[in-house]
């Protein structure tokens, strides 16, 4: 009898478990990010502004009462090590969510085994387009732009500014990232401007300390354009080394990247060139400058790191606000106290959310709408270093390919009436 | 491929092998006297460039002019010769000079990670840039393509100067015939009164300085950040390897030919610009085991 009461009871509570889960002591959630090797210039920022981000909502309360705490796990160490880490943190720490990666290596190798794993991932900053038109995940998600919006950007900005230059010349980084970005750009160059001549392809290794061959032979090409999709160490090392032999003088660089390396450059990014920044990224976002949580947040990481925040902040921002949001959304959708996994994946459907730049929102596919901001660089003296002018934020709507298209396939069938069909707003700073 | 562009890839060239010669000749003259393959040599080469970067930073906020920053060069390759060559010899490698090479070969290597870390621990994992000493001295222009006096001029003159003094130093000097004797056969020097100890601690403190100048001498021209050390040391082994373990002519023969090979490649095909060092290593380590001006050995054991 006593048995059957139990039994009882417990089918009874049965629904009400299925339908929530139990409110955990702190949301635990893990993020991969570079705290070694050279894409440290991009992670060692975006873990100190997660943990700004983190801190901040905990001292208000967290999400319905419960704090959050971050693991972080270092992509530096290689992929044996990364994904072991992420099995660990997944299953052994218990947490929650996911948010990997920056390397598209890794987001490539991370993507389906958070889908074995079942654990929600956010791909917070990785660019390849490929993940969500060559596979289809229930778990994963990416609360950013990709390599196809940003290079369409980059061309778009081109074209709408130079209008007229004729020749161009490409120095890239020699891995996954600089020969893709490069295949974009060109495609969509052959497309929508047919006339444009290649004259010169340099793909430098990855990490290179010096490019004073590149540079003469480039000298000696005089191309219109220059393009570098490079960045960090690489980028600033090919930008110094091309103004100090005066190459910026003559041709005009396109550095869709650029953004994240404005403030370590210095007075040797010249006024006149192209600069991106991977999504509406920038300490001076038009949009977004006067706003309270945009400049509340500019002074608390200016006071925890003396430094101007680059694009992998925002895109952690991102991240972080679409995991709030959906733990919100899911919440206040279902009435309930915590959100199962069913739930959360449901919110994350079609999400609306906004870290410090625009509002972005989740397509069906799982991939992110992202505004891209392009500028031209200036030298106004307000800062010891080059801000924008000029600057056009492009709807991220209008630069991803339909949902089930590849971007290639999509580049092809474009022409020169694409920039004018771009929804672009314009500021002068 | 016409006169000019042979010209310029000729400039390139030389330029890009002075500064490799610079830090491979450090390596070479370890080798070539201590029998020791010293890994560390690139976290040296880095550690001068992080040190040179510091100290110019320093300086100019003080208000010095940037000429100042090439005696900072000398002051940093100084410093980190003394400061850290000197008690890796003495610390550590005094006590590995009769075990096998391979062991040898992982103590240099644990070293250079140990000193990777210490970067990151000192200097973080931003890149810095100080350009002061290359602006110092302007620029020049041949067939209309600009170049930096600093490198074009300067270094080369700087790794000829270096070659010409480190032959005259081994060979007319009583310090150098110390070393030369003591590398012919450390047994017999000892035992005509030659402190091969002392020997060995002033060849590695010169060798290590050579990275730290090594470094020094880069760092206006590129980076600063974590991992140059390592593809220097790869790159630098390249060259010691092609001219014979210890041949200080035959590296900068090596150094030159590697400087060209690249820089040709990036006029007439861009794409195995990456792979031309490793490939006339590869070539002339199959023809000549050795080396260039190697001579074989038997072997140890």
């Amino acid at each position: 009898m006593k048995k059957l009461l139990t039994t009882s009871a417990l089918l009874a509570a049965l629904p009400l478990t299925a339908m929530a889960a139990d409110k955990p002591a702190a949301l635990k959630i893990g993020m991969t990010t570079f705290l070694t090797g050279p894409a440290s210039v991009f992670g060692v920022p975006a873990r100190d502004a997660m943990d700004i981000f983190v801190a901040n909502l905990n001292a208000e309360g967290g999400i319905n009462g419960v704090p959050i705490e971050v693991t972080y796990i270092d992509e530096g160490a290689g992929a044996e090590a990364l994904t072991s880490e992420f099995r660990r943190v997944a299953q052994t720490e218990g947490a929650e969510v996911m948010l990997a990666s920056i390397s598209s290596g890794n987001c490539q190798t991370l993507a389906p085994l958070a889908e074995d794993l079942k654990v929600p991932n956010l791909m917070w900053d990785c660019g390849t387009q490929r993940i969500f038109e060559e596979h289809s995940y229930d778990y994963v998600f990416r609360p950013q732009g990709n390599a196809t919006s940003e290079m369409l950007a980059a061309v778009a900005y081109l074209l709408k500014t130079h209008p007229d230059f004729e020749t161009i010349a490409v120095v890239n980084q020699d891995y996954a990232w600089g020969r893709d970005s490069w295949d974009i750009f060109h495609t969509a160059l052959e497309a929508m401007k047919p006339g444009v001549k290649v004259v010169g392809e340099f793909f430098p290794k990855f990490g290179a300390p010096d490019f004073s061959t590149e540079i003469s032979r480039l000298q000696a090409l005089r191309p219109d354009v220059v393009l570098s999709t490079s960045w960090g160490g690489d980028l600033d090392t090919f930008v110094q080394q091309a103004f100090q032999r005066g190459l910026m003088n003559t041709s005009t660089f396109v550095l869709p990247l650029a953004e994240s390396s404005l403030e370590r450059l210095g007075s040797s990014l010249p006024a006149g060139h192209v600069v991106g920044a991977r999504g509406d990224h920038y300490f001076l976002h038009p949009e977004r400058r006067d706003d309270p949580d945009f400049k509340g947040f500019m002074e608390q990481y200016k006071e925890a790191t003396g430094d101007i925040p680059v694009y992998s902040v925002f895109h952690a921002s991102q991240a972080f606000a679409a995991l709030k949001t959906a733990y919100e959304k899911a919440i206040a959708d279902n009435g309930v106290d915590w959100p199962d996994e069913d739930q959360l994946l449901a919110a994350l459907d079609g999400l609306e959310f906004q870290g410090l730049g625009r509002t972005l929102h989740l397509r069906e596919d799982h991939q992110g709408v992202e505004s891209q901001l392009m500028g031209t660089s200036a030298q106004t003296g307000e800062y010891p270093f080059a801000t924008l002018e000029n600057i056009m934020i492009f709807d991220g709507e209008g630069l991803l390919p339909p949902v089930g298209e590849t971007s290639t396939d999509w580049i092809k069938g474009l022409d020169a009436s694409f920039v004018d069909g771009l929804a672009v707003e314009t500021y002068d700073n | 491929m016409n006169l000019t562009i042979f010209l310029l890839a000729l400039f390139d060239g030389i330029s890009y092998a002075a500064l490799v010669f610079i830090v491979a000749l450090g390596l070479t003259l370890i080798f070539g006297v201590m029998r020791i393959l010293n890994v560390a040599h690139g976290s040296l080469y880095a550690i001068g460039a992080y040190a040179t970067v510091s100290l110019t930073g320093f300086f100019l906020a003080l208000g010095f002019a940037p000429v100042f920053a090439f005696p900072l060069m000398l002051v940093s390759a100084v410093l980190v010769g003394v400061l850290l060559g000197g008690p890796i010899e003495w610390l550590l490698l005094r006590r590995i000079y009769d075990k096998p090479e391979v062991l040898q070969l992982l103590v240099t290597f644990a070293v250079f990670m140990i000193l990777e870390d210490v970067q990151r621990l000192v200097w973080g994992t931003q890149p810095y840039f100080q350009a002061s000493a290359l602006q110092a001295l302007g620029n020049v222009t041949i067939f209309g393509v600009t170049y930096t006096v600093y490198q074009l001029i300067l270094l080369p003159l700087v790794a000829i100067a270096l070659l010409i003094g480190l032959r005259f130093f081994l060979r007319h000097t009583v310090i150098g015939k110390l070393i030369l004797a003591t590398t012919e056969d450390r047994e017999a020097a000892q035992s005509i009164g030659i402190d091969a100890d002392r020997v060995f601690l002033f060849t590695f403190v010169v060798g290590a300085v050579l990275a730290g100048l090594g470094g020094a001498l880069a760092s206006p021209t590129t980076s600063i950040l974590p991992g140059m050390g390592a593809d220097m040391i790869v790159l630098s082994f390249a060259v010691v390897a092609t001219a014979g373990l210890g041949q200080i002519g035959g590296a900068a023969i090596a150094a030159l030919m590697i400087g060209l090979g690249r820089s040709f490649a990036v006029y007439v095909w861009p794409e195995v610009a990456v792979l031309v060092p490793y490939l006339i290593m590869v070539l002339v380590l199959l023809v000549r085991p050795e080396g260039l001006f190697g001579s074989p050995v038997a072997r140890k054991i």
